[in-house]
Order: C-alpha cells, then sequence, then structure tokens
C-alpha cells in the first residue's frame, strides 16, 4: 500500500499564502488583459495592425500573445515578492475573481463595443 | 465514408480537446467542493491528492492545446479570404456567414466572443493547477484560496462552454472544410 492517510489535523502544513494569492492575482490580470487588448485591437486600426503577429491568424496571435506574456511577467513579480510571506487572501482573491468576471463581460462583443 | 482534412482537425480541436476539457470540469469542480472545502473532515490519501494534481495538469494541457489549435490551425481556414469575384463561399466560412443578415451574428457575436473568451480557460485551469500542485490538501487551511480556485475553474468551465457552443453552431452554419479527403471506411 502506497497510500498514505493523512489527517488534515495533524500532518497538515502551514504553507504561507504568498504564492497562492501571486498566481490567483496574476491569473485575474491576465484574464483582463485578454479583453483590454481585444477591445484596444478592435478601437484602433493602429493598434490592430501592430497586433498582427501571425499574419494567418491576424490581432488574435498579438492580442493574446501580449496578454499572456503580461499575465506570466506579472505572476513572477508577484511570485518574487510574495513568496515566503503570508499575504492577506481575502483581498487579493476578491480582487482576482473581479477581474475575472469583469474579463468575461467584457468579452462579450455588445458589451466590449460600448468602448 | 469521408472527412476532409481541415474537417477532421477541427474536430479534433472541438471534440477532442475541448469537449474532453468540458468533460473533465465537473469532475475537478466536484473534487475540489467536496474534498478539499475547509469544512470537509475526511482523510485525504497522497495518492488522491496526486491524481487530483495530475487531473488538473492534465486539464491545463488541454486547455492549452485547445486554444493553440483553433487560434493557429484552425482559426486561419476560417478566416480564409476568397480571390476577388468568388461566387461560391463555401470554403470561407468567416465570408459565408458575413454574406448574410441571418447568419453574420454567428460572426459578429459568436466568434468575436469565442475567439477570446476561449483564452480566460487556459489561464484560470493553469492558475488552479499550479496552486493545488503547490498547496494540496492545504487548500483547506486556505479559505479565500480554496474559494478563488474553484471559482476560476467553474468560470473557465463557462467560457468554454460558451467556446464550444458557438464553435459547434459556427461550424454547423458555416463548416470549415478544405485540404486532403480521408476516407474513413467504405460503405455498403
Amino acid at each position: 500500500m502506497n497510500a498514505e492517510p493523512v489527517s488534515t489535523s495533524a500532518k497538515v502544513m502551514d504553507f504561507p499564502t504568498g504564492s497562492g494569492a501571486a498566481a490567483v492575482l496574476a491569473a485575474g490580470i491576465g484574464s483582463l488583459m485578454v479583453a483590454l487588448f481585444a477591445i484596444a485591437a478592435d478601437q484602433s486600426a493602429a493598434i490592430k495592425s501592430l497586433m498582427i503577429f501571425y499574419k494567418p491568424t491576424g490581432p488574435l496571435s498579438g492580442v493574446t500573445t501580449c496578454a499572456i506574456a503580461v499575465w506570466l511577467i506579472s505572476w513572477g513579480i508577484l511570485e518574487w515578492r510574495w513568496r515566503g510571506r503570508m499575504i492577506s487572501l481575502k483581498p487579493v482573491c476578491t480582487a482576482a475573481l473581479i477581474l475575472l468576471g469583469i474579463s468575461l463581460l467584457l468579452t462579450f462583443p455588445p458589451i466590449a463595443d460600448l468602448f | 465514408m469521408e472527412i476532409t482534412e481541415h474537417s477532421f482537425l477541427t474536430l479534433i480541436h472541438g471534440m477532442g480537446f475541448g469537449a474532453l476539457y468540458l468533460l473533465a470540469c465537473s469532475g475537478a469542480i466536484v473534487e475540489l467542493y467536496r474534498r478539499y472545502a475547509p469544512s470537509c473532515q475526511t482523510q485525504i490519501e497522497v495518492r488522491d491528492e496526486r491524481f487530483l494534481g495530475t487531473y488538473l495538469i492534465v486539464m491545463a494541457v488541454l486547455a492549452w492545446l485547445t486554444v493553440l489549435s483553433g487560434a493557429y490551425i484552425v482559426y486561419p481556414w476560417y478566416r480564409a479570404v476568397p480571390p476577388p469575384g468568388t461566387a461560391d463561399l463555401t470554403g470561407f466560412p468567416q465570408r459565408l456567414l458575413m454574406a448574410s443578415p441571418s447568419t453574420i451574428g454567428w460572426h459578429s457575436i459568436g466568434m468575436e466572443w469565442k475567439e477570446h473568451v476561449a483564452w480566460l480557460v487556459p489561464i484560470s485551469i493553469t492558475m488552479a493547477a499550479a496552486v493545488f500542485v503547490r498547496y494540496g490538501r492545504n487548500l483547506r487551511r486556505h479559505r479565500e484560496l480554496h474559494a478563488a480556485v474553484l471559482g476560476f475553474v467553474f468560470v473557465s468551465m463557462l467560457a468554454a462552454g460558451i467556446a464550444g457552443f458557438f464553435g459547434a453552431m459556427l461550424n454547423k452554419n458555416a463548416p470549415v472544410q478544405g485540404g486532403e479527403t480521408i476516407r474513413l471506411m467504405n460503405g455498403k
């Protein structure tokens, strides 16, 4: 038997919350970036043209590449700053979920077209 | 029984990677909610923890395969531009949809939403997998972190559902076709 039962009250280690907070907040930021870059490319011909990283895919290639880059960079920076620290999770997780909700709404074309 | 190369790869993108991701979502949500909620008192075995960690990583791989194959393989075929004067738009799905007032919405709302909302999925599930691999059963000790991971996985399912629904409807109204013909089997 390689299954090792572990009680939550006995052997659980109390990890610092910094890494989790960094990952969650960065995911919220990355999600918002998808929506913001998409709106920017839709509203400005110059940005739309700049976002064409791969011609067959068009501006979507730049929009998503930039959003992913911002997500990973922000994750890296937050991880570097918060790793090993106890960060208050409630405001961070609330902010991340709000960012995710806004992203979901902003990707909906009738709402994105309001800008 | 034949299928074109483009249709086959579209099928792999949607039914292979995307639908499998959607199927996996419910399992991840149930497991995270049932076993890792702060109020849960049942023991978590190491192998259960490893299983869910692996499960979430596989989901993240599926999510990335779905968006990358969609954006860089299928989408270029969808948005192909016909030569001037082309009357038959069958091989140009975007232009075919935009040619009729009754189908233009599938592009202007359906594809425009799908192509962006789908990218929330890999971001969300990659985060969920990374947090779970790091914290595992310790998620029970951090109520807000548990809620955030569950929330992101739930939204990823919603986003994948939106993308999947519009993908299916777009392909129904203007199928992506072309490339070599693949003969699957001979009928009688």
